[in-house]
């Protein structure tokens, strides 16, 4: 397996994982306050339609559109995603926007069950649609993730596989743990997931603003993929000057206290 | 109705997501970068590396945007 194989991997395995943490603990609140059965019933039709979704995407994608018009569409929404996390990563590291904390949202979660009505039915509405959902929602992100790299890699099953591990794991954890999944640094993990998709995302949605040029050639980038290695380099530089730049002085004591031992906690993505 | 607003929603949280101010850089990024393909005035490796730092600049702007000190 060569190099760009095993970044492909890494890269899908990486985004997913952090998903997955997300959608772990929403499953977990319903799952331990509402009902098993209804949780992961929610969980597996999540998945039924995240797989239907990636194979009617990748199928259209593949085959409908030009190299350079999948590049422009697919790298430009990349950059968007990309920059967005690469934005929450930099304030967050700054101090200026809270952290994102497992165990807050898995309390949040479970007073939302508790607040809810008891169901009659065998098949407990409230703990189906919130797992649902949330799987749904966070497995879309990976879903989007895993198709663009895959296609432009022309390598859809590595880039699978490498979310497929992420899944495993994630619930191997999850399994073994019987709790919200806070040890994991969540924040690092986002911050280097947005340097990647905001590296690949620049490479791909400049290549193909060539379809709007005679021919529909996509633009050639000098070094080729090596100049990858340059826009991460540069996303790096860029993101360690905004936080150095952008960090705000300690408080004396935090209202909560974290691992990460920033400001506050933010309960929401 | 109600469907297509959610669905509408759906995508709005999905691709533009907290910050509108990221995705409308990019869009005007690539919109300068064909705008200047088109004039063929440049090669492509002069593009691609205006471009990639085009992007870098528009990232900067934005998030300048956002921390800047708010008026009282």
């Amino acid at each position: 397996m060569d190099a760009a194989t095993w970044g492909l991997i890494i890269a899908t395995f990486v985004a997913c994982f952090v998903e997955m943490v997300e959608a772990t603990t929403i499953v977990m609140a319903m799952g331990y306050t509402r009902n098993w059965r209804s949780a992961l019933i929610g969980t597996f039709a999540a998945l039924g339609a995240l797989a239907v979704v990636t194979l009617a995407a990748g199928y259209a994608l593949a085959n409908w559109l030009p190299e350079s018009a999948l590049q422009l569409a697919i790298g430009g929404l990349l950059l968007i995603f990309g920059l967005q996390w690469l934005r929450k990563a930099i304030l967050r590291s700054s101090g200026r926007k809270a952290v994102h904390d497992e165990d807050a949202i898995y309390r949040e979660e479970v007073e939302a069950a508790k607040a809810a009505g008891e169901s009659k039915q065998g098949l407990d509405l409230f703990a189906f649609m919130v797992s649902f959902k949330g799987v749904f929602l966070e497995g879309m992100e990976v879903v989007f993730i895993v198709l663009t790299f895959g296609l432009n890699a022309d390598n859809i099953p590595a880039a699978s596989l490498g979310a497929a591990a992420a899944v495993v794991i994630v619930l191997g954890i999850a399994i073994a743990l019987r709790r919200p999944l806070s040890m994991i640094n969540e924040n690092l993990l986002k911050y280097g997931v947005g340097l990647l998709l905001a590296s690949f995302g620049t490479y791909w949605a400049i290549e193909g603003i060539g379809i709007f040029r005679d021919g529909r050639e996509s633009l050639n980038w000098p070094g080729h993929d090596l100049m990858i290695l340059v826009l991460l380099a540069a996303w790096l530089l860029l993101s360690r000057i905004f936080v150095a730049v952008l960090r705000k002085p300690a408080v004396p004591a935090p209202a909560i206290s974290n691992p990460a031992g920033d400001i506050a906690v933010e309960v929401k993505k | 109705m109600k469907f297509l607003k959610a669905f509408g929603q759906f995508w709005y949280d999905f691709i533009i997501g907290d910050d509108w101010k990221i995705a409308v850089a990019v869009v005007i990024t690539l919109a300068v970068m064909v705008a200047a393909m088109l004039s063929g005035a440049l090669s492509d490796t002069a593009l691609t590396l205006i471009g990639g730092a085009l992007v870098l600049v528009a990232f900067s702007i934005s998030l300048a945007i956002d921390v800047r000190p708010k008026r009282r």
